[in-house]
C-alpha cells in the first residue's frame, strides 16, 4: 500500500511539473494585469522548440552530443521561442490595447497550430519523425541525487526527479520571494491591482508588463518543452500538449495566484492526471481522463463563492492600461 | 527654507485638447512658495485638467511651465517627483490590498528588498510630524475615506514634496474632519510647503487659503486675494454671471405621511450591522434631509425602502390607493415590481448613477423606456411615448445633449442626473428618494436640481434628500435626520441647529437617542 502511494506521488509530481510551470508563468503575467488565456499555445510553442532545439543542435556536432548542453539549448530556446509568442500577446495588448482575452485565445490557436505544424515538418524531414538522441534524453531522466536518494522512503519522495523538477520549485519559491518581498514586486502587484495608481507613483506601467508578460510567456514555454522532452521522452508526438495549458490557467486560479500554494495544487492535479495507472476503480477509463476538468468546474465554483481580497486575482486584469483615458 | 525665487511654480499659455474638446485654453498660473492657492472652478472648467499636467498625468499641447524659476518639461510623474511636486488625487490612487507603508514606498528606489518594519517606523514618524495619526500596517481596504486621505498626503511627504496639490480634498469629509486636514494644511504652509488646493467650495476657499486663480470653461479668468474676496465675487467670477445663491425653501401645508419607516434594521455584506433599528416618517410636501458621513447606512437605507435590499427586522410602510381608500401599505420585502403592482408609486435616484440609475450605453429613449415598458402588453415594445418624453424633458429641464438617441454614457453629469431624475419625476411619485443628486454637478445644475426637488415638494411628494453637503442640507431640507453608524442620531430642524452640531451628530449617537426626535 506505502508503495503505491509511494508511486503515485512521485509519477503526480513528474506529471504535475509541466503545469507548475505553466501556471507560474500565467501568475507572473497576470500579476501585471494580463490574463493571457494563450498559455496553451505558448507551450506548444516551447514543446516545439525545445526538441527541434536539442535536435539541431545534435544534428550539428554529429555524434558526440552532450547531454547536458543539449538540455540547456532546449531550455534557452524554449524560454525564448514561449516569450516570444507572448511578445506578440503583449504588443497587441499593451501597445495596441486589442482585448486580452481574444488574443489570448488566438495566441492559443496560433500556438497550437505552430507545434503541430513545425513538429511535423521538422519530423518528416528527419525521416520519419523527431527524436532526439540517448545523450539528450537520459539528461532529461531521473536523477538520483547521491546520498540524499539512499535515505529510505525520503529519498525516493523527494531526490530522484528530472532537473526541470527541482527547476520548477525554485522558480515557484523564487517568485514567492519577489512577490512578498522585493522591492520590484511590489510594483508589480500595484502594476496589476491598479496600474493608474502605479503610474502616478512613478513606476513604469507599459515596461512592468512588457517584462512580466514575456517572461511569464517563456516560463509557459519551458513547461512545454518539459512535455515534449520528459513526458513523450524526447520525442515530438502530434497534439501532444492537448489541454495542459488550460489546467494550467485553472490552476492559477486554485492556487490564489500564490506562487509556493501552485507547487501544492500542481501535485494534486498531477495526481489527478495520472490516478487511472495507480488506483483502479471499475469505471470506464474516461472518467479518469475527465477528473482534473472536473476538479477544475468544482474549484471554480468554490473560489467564486469565497472572497477574500488578498487572494484574488489582481484587479486590473482583462483591462488595458491607456494614461489619458477619460 | 529660504528661496530666492517668489514663485514655485509659473505655468504659461498651456493648452490642451483632448480630441476636439479643449480641456484648458491658455492658462497662465503661478503659485508663491509658502502659500496656500486655491484653485476654483466649477466642473468641467480644466481644474484637474492642469494640475495634472503640472503632475505629469498629462502632458500639455503648447504653453511652458516653470518650477523655481527653471523651465521644466514634466512628461511623467515621476518627473514631476523629481520637481517636488506631488498631488493627491480626488479618486484616491491606492492599491487596496497593499498597506499604508507598502503603498507610500511604491516606485520608491532603494534597496533590492522591502525592509517593513523599518518602513512602517519611517512613516509613522512622519505622520507624526505633521499631526497625523496612522497605522503604516493596515491595509487600504479596511481604511475609512479620512484615513486614505492621509495616506495619499503622507506618501506625497515621503517623497519630500514642497509642492502639493490637494484634488477636492474636503469633498469626501465631514466638517472636523475638514477641520482637522485644514489644521494640517497650515502645518506644512509654515514648514515652508507650497500648496495648490482644488475646490468648488467657496466657503473653504475663504477659510484656507491666500489667494484665489479662477478658471471658466478652460479658461484662465483671474487672480485675486483672498483677502479682497467674497463668495458673491467668487461664484460671479466662476460662473460669469451673477447667481443667487440662495436656496428656496417654500411652505407646503397640509403635511400628509406618505413613508413611515420602523425599527428597520439590515446587515451588510460582511454580516456588520448596516442599519440598526432606524425609524422615521417622510412626510408630502416637505424635504427630508438625511446627513451622515458616507457608509453610515444611507445607501442601505435607500435601497431597502425601494425594494432593492432585504432588512432582517423592521417594516417600511408606503401610502398607496386600496379599493378607492388612502391606505398605508407594507412594502418592505417586496421587490420593486411588486411594489408597483401594489400601485404605490415610489421613485429612486440611486448615487451611482450610471450604475444603477440608467443604462450607460443605451440612448435616453431606451432608458426613459426602461421605467414604463412593462405598462403595454404584447410581443413589441412603444418607443414613441418614451421618445416624446425624452424630447420633453430636453426641453423642460434644459438637458444639452446632441439628441435622443445619443448613449447616456457621452453627457456630462449634470445631463446624465437630469435625465435619471426628469425619468423618475415623470412618473408621478408619491415619494421620491434622492441619494446625493448633486455630486460631481456645477453650481448651475445644482440649483436646477434644487428647484426640481422643490417643484416636487409644492405638488406633495414626500422627498428625502440624502445629501454630504450640509450648508445645502440646513438650506433645503424641512427636517435633517442625521444617522451614524446605521443608527439615527437625532432628526433636526435645520432652523435651530448649527452646522458643528450636527457634525457631531455625524459622528456620536446621543445617549438619549430613542426619543431625540423634533
Amino acid at each position: 500500500m506505502l508503495n503505491i502511494i509511494l508511486k503515485l506521488i512521485v509519477a503526480a509530481v513528474i506529471a504535475g511539473t509541466p503545469l507548475l510551470l505553466g501556471a507560474l508563468g500565467e501568475i507572473l503575467t497576470e500579476k501585471s494585469g494580463n490574463t493571457n488565456l494563450g498559455v496553451e499555445g505558448m507551450m506548444y510553442m516551447g514543446a516545439v522548440s525545445g526538441i527541434a532545439g536539442a535536435y539541431f543542435y545534435e544534428k550539428a556536432v554529429g555524434g558526440n552530443a552532450n547531454g547536458v548542453v543539449g538540455a540547456l539549448i532546449a531550455l534557452l530556446i524554449s524560454f525564448l521561442i514561449g516569450a516570444f509568442g507572448a511578445l506578440i500577446y503583449a504588443f497587441l495588448t499593451i501597445t495596441l490595447r486589442a482585448n486580452q482575452n481574444v488574443t489570448g485565445l488566438t495566441l492559443t490557436i496560433f500556438g497550437t497550430g505552430f507545434g503541430n505544424f513545425f513538429g511535423d515538418y521538422f519530423g518528416k524531414k528527419a525521416g520519419g519523425s523527431l527524436v532526439v538522441g540517448d545523450a539528450i534524453k537520459s539528461a532529461f531522466q531521473g536523477v538520483s541525487i547521491p546520498v540524499l536518494s539512499k535515505i529510505p522512503v525520503i529519498g525516493k519522495l523527494l531526490f530522484n526527479y528530472n532537473w526541470i523538477v527541482y527547476f520548477a520549485i525554485l522558480v515557484a519559491i523564487a517568485m514567492a520571494w519577489f512577490f512578498n518581498k522585493s522591492r520590484v514586486g511590489l510594483n508589480l502587484r500595484a502594476v496589476g491591482e491598479d496600474p493608474g495608481t502605479a503610474d502616478a507613483a512613478g513606476i513604469n506601467v507599459t515596461k512592468y508588463k512588457y517584462i512580466a508578460t514575456v517572461v511569464g510567456g517563456g516560463i509557459c514555454g519551458i513547461g512545454g518543452m518539459y512535455i515534449s522532452m520528459v513526458s513523450q521522452g524526447g520525442v515530438w508526438v502530434y497534439d501532444c500538449v492537448s489541454g495542459y495549458g488550460w489546467l494550467a490557467v485553472a490552476l492559477v486560479i486554485f492556487a490564489t495566484w500564490d506562487s509556493s500554494r501552485a507547487i501544492l495544487v500542481a501535485l494534486v492535479f498531477g495526481a489527478l492526471k495520472i490516478m487511472r495507472f495507480y488506483v483502479e476503480l471499475p469505471i470506464p477509463s474516461q472518467f479518469y481522463d475527465m477528473a482534473p476538468y472536473i476538479v477544475t468546474i468544482l474549484v471554480l465554483i468554490l473560489t467564486s463563492m469565497r472572497e477574500s481580497r488578498e487572494h484574488a486575482q489582481p484587479k486590473s486584469c482583462g483591462t488595458n492600461y491607456f494614461r489619458e483615458e477619460r | 527654507m529660504e528661496r530666492k525665487e517668489k514663485n514655485a511654480v509659473e505655468m504659461q499659455g498651456i493648452t490642451k485638447t483632448f480630441g476636439k474638446v479643449i480641456a484648458n485654453k491658455d492658462v497662465n498660473l503661478e503659485l508663491r512658495n509658502g502659500e496656500i492657492l486655491a484653485l476654483l472652478g466649477e466642473n468641467g472648467s480644466g481644474k484637474t485638467t492642469i494640475m495634472n499636467m503640472l503632475s505629469g498625468i498629462y502632458y500639455p499641447d503648447s504653453g511652458s511651465i516653470r518650477v523655481q524659476g527653471k523651465e521644466v518639461s514634466i512628461r511623467s510623474p515621476k518627473d514631476a517627483f523629481d520637481h517636488g511636486i506631488g498631488m493627491i488625487h480626488q479618486h484616491f490612487k491606492l492599491v487596496d490590498v497593499l498597506s499604508a507603508a507598502e503603498n507610500i514606498v511604491l516606485g520608491r528606489k532603494g534597496a533590492v528588498t522591502v525592509d517593513r518594519k523599518e518602513l512602517n517606523r519611517q512613516v509613522k514618524e512622519l505622520g507624526e510630524k505633521y499631526g497625523f495619526d496612522i497605522d503604516p500596517a493596515k491595509k487600504v481596504y479596511n481604511m475609512s475615506v479620512s484615513e486614505k486621505q492621509t495616506v495619499e498626503i503622507l506618501k506625497v511627504l515621503f517623497r519630500g514634496a514642497d509642492i502639493l496639490i490637494l484634488d477636492e480634498p474636503t469633498a469626501v469629509l465631514t466638517p472636523q474632519e475638514v477641520d482637522k486636514l485644514f489644521a494640517v494644511l497650515r502645518n506644512m504652509k509654515a514648514d515652508g510647503k507650497s500648496i495648490i488646493i482644488i475646490t468648488h467650495k467657496l466657503h473653504e476657499v475663504l477659510a484656507i487659503s491666500d489667494r484665489v486663480s479662477i478658471l471658466r470653461k478652460g479658461e484662465y479668468i483671474g487672480t485675486i486675494n483672498t483677502k479682497e474676496a467674497d463668495q458673491q465675487k467668487l461664484t460671479e467670477m466662476m460662473v460669469g454671471h451673477v447667481v443667487s445663491l440662495k436656496i428656496d425653501r417654500p411652505m407646503v401645508e397640509d403635511k400628509k405621511e406618505r413613508l413611515k419607516v420602523i425599527d428597520l434594521t439590515c446587515v451588510s455584506e460582511d454580516g456588520v450591522k448596516a442599519l440598526e433599528r432606524v425609524s422615521f416618517s417622510a412626510y408630502g410636501g416637505e424635504i427630508l434631509g438625511v446627513a451622515g458621513i458616507a457608509g453610515s447606512g444611507q445607501k442601505e437605507l435607500c435601497e431597502v425602502i425601494a425594494g432593492l435590499y432585504p432588512a432582517i427586522g423592521g417594516s417600511v410602510l408606503c401610502s398607496g390607493t386600496k379599493e378607492g381608500h388612502e391606505v398605508m401599505e407594507r412594502i418592505i420585502g417586496l421587490k420593486p415590481d411588486e411594489i408597483v403592482k401594489k400601485g404605490i408609486s415610489m421613485a429612486f435616484v440611486p448615487e451611482d448613477r450610471l450604475g444603477m440609475g440608467l443604462v450607460a450605453s443605451m440612448d435616453m429613449v431606451d432608458n426613459v423606456m426602461l421605467r414604463s415598458y412593462k405598462n403595454k402588453k404584447g410581443l413589441f415594445v412603444d418607443r414613441k411615448a418614451p421618445q416624446e418624453l425624452s424630447e420633453k424633458l430636453i426641453e423642460d429641464l434644459e438637458i444639452v445633449t446632441p439628441g435622443v438617441n445619443t448613449p447616456v454614457r457621452r453627457l456630462s453629469g449634470g445631463n446624465v442626473q437630469k435625465v435619471l431624475l426628469g425619468r423618475e419625476i415623470a412618473c408621478n411619485p408619491s415619494v421620491l428618494l434622492v441619494a446625493y443628486p448633486v455630486r460631481g454637478l456645477d453650481i448651475n445644475s445644482s440649483y436646477k436640481i434644487y428647484d426640481l426637488l422643490n417643484e416636487q415638494k409644492k405638488k406633495g411628494v414626500a422627498v428625502i434628500f440624502i445629501g454630504e453637503d450640509l450648508d445645502v442640507l440646513l438650506e433645503i431640507s424641512d427636517r435633517i435626520m442625521v444617522m451614524c453608524g446605521g443608527r439615527v442620531s437625532g432628526i433636526v430642524d435645520p432652523e435651530k441647529v448649527t452646522k458643528e452640531e450636527i457634525g457631531l451628530m455625524m459622528i456620536q449617537v446621543k445617549k438619549d437617542d430613542e426619543e431625540a426626535s423634533v
